[in-house]
């Protein structure tokens, strides 16, 4: 009784406190278009009209979010754990080209494909190919932010400086290898990738313009949550998380713990690279480096590193990226404009933290003394 | 219970809102992940069936860059004054799906019958699949790209800036005391190379003596690795400075702090540096601009060959300009400028005339060969030009 009672509060706590610091946001960005002479109400009904209005419009906002669920997780998993991890968009740039060098391997034979060879496609079917890509991906982008984890084991280096430090060699190494041991060289001004046959890229789901990565993003989170609220080994995660000192004096293994969380991290990075590479833009140059990593960081923060909260705040933020055309086009407001919105959202929604546990509506009810027993069931009959 | 604690914010949380605010500041740097486009409440559906002609400009970075999307904004701004003509702009928008929504809302929402992705990113995949989901609408894309076998509403325009560069080069050289140019540049990639080229030929034309050191910062947008290649540039004794990368606000700022001469590229960047900007490779995108909007208006179509599949030209077709001199530049080299100008536009002067030979020695355009700056056999130039020190590879 008294823990599903404290469930209820604090679940309700925990949408109340979010949505509030939300309005909150709405209504600093309102003044800020109202000191800029436009008219926040005409503002505010725009935004929603051009992310959430109609299907078509919904369409938008979930394929801007599909890539930042996955990359969400690659700061979420190992914040459980206690890592601040945010190489997400190396993680996403080394999924990407793990994908690409797969899924060459597999439709050509070769990473860099002779044109007599790019003129047959192997004939293995476009689901195993796919599924190597994915596979490439996971490997890749997981193997990179366990380098993370494990450089915090074993020589304790700071998991957060190293992560960060390590998306300018992704993408160094990117930028080396389409320039050099896989280019393609009748790509002569943008540096990239043997293109992948058309037969072997991710489609649409049916009916809709949005690619499969975004169900990648959601069941990836589902397993996510999962994995971390509901198994032992989440369980242990999060112990190892809490008090690293007693996870180990419980006899947990944080080392595995550690790097197996960076690697499930990282993969999940990965598959947003891979989905990048196979549904949009069927090979790997430097359009790939489009910033879903560090917006990804924002995700899982804002999330609080719930999983599945990670869907739905990934879902505002493609409404308010979605948005930010129409603001330009439609209200002549600058580019800007909704970067300020995003930044306002994102440090009322941080600093709305702090609140957590202030307000006396959502804490338990202190148990009362317990009631004098009832003369009726005090004695037995 | 705890009232007095009302106003503290823990420490982890302080480091939390740094962490995702500098993240923040990344991700505006880094992607400009900000913009998008699906839209709503159109107020002009379909505006291009009676007289106002709808077009979408999309840009990969800021209007005003100081550069190449800057270059785009005041060529679509000097169409946007003509008659009938309706703009809808969009600034910021990556090179990724995003812009395919971009585009795709300017057409179904704004009823923008012509594209102009002005990013040269955008045109594989995203302008391809754009151009195969609505044939009726007109993309142009700022490129050579188009091949046969890709979707007929495609069109490409062009500019080349060899001849500019040239003009610069003798600014520059006339100009020089030390001898030494500089030149920062993003990548060692075809359009780039020719610029280089351009820009010591011109300068050797005048002084065949000259030196000219090349940095390539390896990217098209890198402030840090820009103003870094710059002031060791001036440390090493070079004092005039050219640029090729994706906006010289950096390079010719940082140049006029060190109190040396540069050389702008793209749009006009006078304002950033009164003493010492000497002049600049300008593009002329208007131009070209107003003769699509013409052969539109008159009904003209890319798809069936009423309009050329490639617009490319450069000074005599005024698809490129030199920017206004600066104060530095004497009269007898604005003379001289003017002369060279003058007789590239009637053909006396070609830039690419035989015997031309790479800084390794190697001779890369026999004597006796002249080539027009829109000749293919350029676009294979993957060499640097004699009297650069730097290597192309």
């Amino acid at each position: 009784m008294t823990t599903s009672s404290t469930n209820w509060r604090k679940t309700a706590e925990a949408i109340a406190i979010p949505l509030g610091a939300l309005l909150f946001a709405l209504v600093l960005f309102g003044l800020f278009c109202a000191l800029n002479g436009k008219n926040p109400f005409a503002v505010y009904s725009l935004i929603f009209r051009s992310a959430f209005s109609s299907w078509g419009a919904f369409q938008g906002t979930l394929l801007r979010a599909a890539p930042l669920m996955l990359t969400a997780l690659c700061t979420a998993l190992p914040a459980r754990l206690g890592l601040m991890i945010i190489g997400n968009e190396g993680a996403l740039v080394m999924g990407g080209l793990g994908a690409v060098m797969a899924g060459l391997l597999l439709s050509f034979g070769s990473v860099t494909p002779g044109p007599e060879q790019l003129q047959q496609v192997s004939g293995i079917p476009s689901f195993f190919v796919l599924f190597g890509m994915a596979m490439g991906a996971i490997v890749a982008g997981g193997i990179w932010i366990a380098i993370a984890g494990a450089l915090r084991h074993y020589r304790a280096v700071n998991e957060t400086i190293s992560s960060l430090l390590m998306n300018y060699i992704a993408i160094a190494i990117m930028n080396q290898l389409v320039g050099g041991a896989i280019q393609d060289p009748s790509e002569t001004i943008k540096a990239s990738s043997f293109a992948l046959p058309a037969v072997n890229r991710l489609t649409s789901l049916p009916g809709t313009r949005i690619h499969y990565g975004l169900l990648y993003g959601i069941i990836v989170c589902i397993l996510a949550y999962v994995l971390i609220q509901k198994t032992t080994f989440g369980f242990a995660a999060r112990t190892a998380g809490g008090n690293v000192k007693a996870a180990r004096i419980a006899g947990l293994p944080v080392g595995k713990l550690t790097i197996i969380i960076c690697f499930l991290a990282g993969s999940c990075a990965g598959l947003a690279g891979m989905a990048e590479v196979a549904a949009v833009h069927g090979r790997v140059n430097e359009s790939l480096i489009a910033g879903y990593g560090y917006t990804g960081i924002l995700v899982a923060f804002v999330a609080r590193y719930n999983p599945i909260a990670c869907i739905l705040v990934a879902i505002l933020l493609g409404g308010i990226i979605s948005s930010g055309g129409a603001l330009q086009r439609n209200l002549d407001m600058p580019d800007a404009t909704v970067l300020v919105f995003q930044g306002l959202v994102f440090l009322v929604i941080l600093y709305s933290d702090s609140l957590y546990g202030r307000f006396k509506i959502f804490k338990e009810p202190t148990p009362a003394a317990p009631p004098p027993p009832s003369p009726s069931t005090a004695l037995p009959v | 219970m705890s009232t007095d604690r009302r106003i503290y914010i823990p420490r982890r949380q302080i480091i939390r809102g740094i962490l995702a605010t500098a993240a923040f500041a990344a991700t505006t740097k880094l992607s400009g992940c900000a913009d998008g486009g699906t839209d709503t409440g159109a107020d002009t559906q379909g505006g291009a069936d009676g007289e106002t002609l709808t077009i979408g400009f999309i840009y990969v970075g800021a209007k005003d860059d100081f550069g190449w999307n800057q270059a785009h904004a005041e060529g679509a701004a000097e169409i946007a004054k003509l008659p009938g003509v309706k703009l809808v702009e969009q600034a910021s928008v990556p090179e990724t799906k995003e812009v395919q929504e971009v585009m795709r809302s300017m057409i179904e929402q704004d009823g923008a019958k012509i594209i102009f992705p002005t990013s040269f990113g955008y045109f594989n995949p995203h302008v391809l699949e754009m151009a195969k989901q609505f044939p009726d609408v007109q993309f142009f894309h700022c490129s050579t790209l188009w091949e046969e076998g890709m979707p007929t509403n495609v069109g490409n325009y062009y500019a080349d800036t060899d001849e500019g560069q040239f003009i610069a080069g003798r600014i520059a050289a006339q100009t020089s005391k030390s001898g030494k140019l500089g030149f920062v540049a993003a990548k060692p990639v075809n359009p780039v190379l020719r610029n280089i080229n351009g820009f010591i030929m011109g300068a050797r034309s005048v002084k065949p003596d000259m030196k000219m050191q090349v940095i390539f910062t390896g990217d098209w947008n890198v402030p840090v690795k820009e103003a870094e290649a710059t002031n060791s540039l001036a440390d090493q004794g070079v004092d005039v400075i050219g640029v090729h990368v994706d906006s010289p606000k950096v390079v010719i700022e940082t140049a006029e702090k060190r109190g040396i001469f540069s050389s702008g590229y793209h749009t006009n960047q006078a304002s950033l540096a009164p003493k010492g900007y000497l002049t600049g490779t300008t593009f002329h995108w208007g131009q070209i601009y107003k003769e699509y909007v013409e052969s539109i208006k008159a009904g003209k179509k890319v798809a069936d060959g009423g309009i050329p599949r490639i617009l490319q030209g450069s000074l005599k077709e005024d698809y490129i300009q030199m920017a206004p001199f600066g104060a530095a530049v004497t009269g007898e080299v604005k003379t001289d400028a003017e002369q060279t100008q003058a007789k590239i536009v009637d053909g006396s002067l070609v830039v690419y005339t035989g015997e031309i030979k790479d800084n390794t020695g190697k001779v890369r355009i026999p004597k006796g060969t002249a080539y027009a700056v829109n000749d293919p056999a350029l676009d294979k130039v993957d060499w640097l030009a004699n009297g650069v020190i730097g290597s192309a590879s």
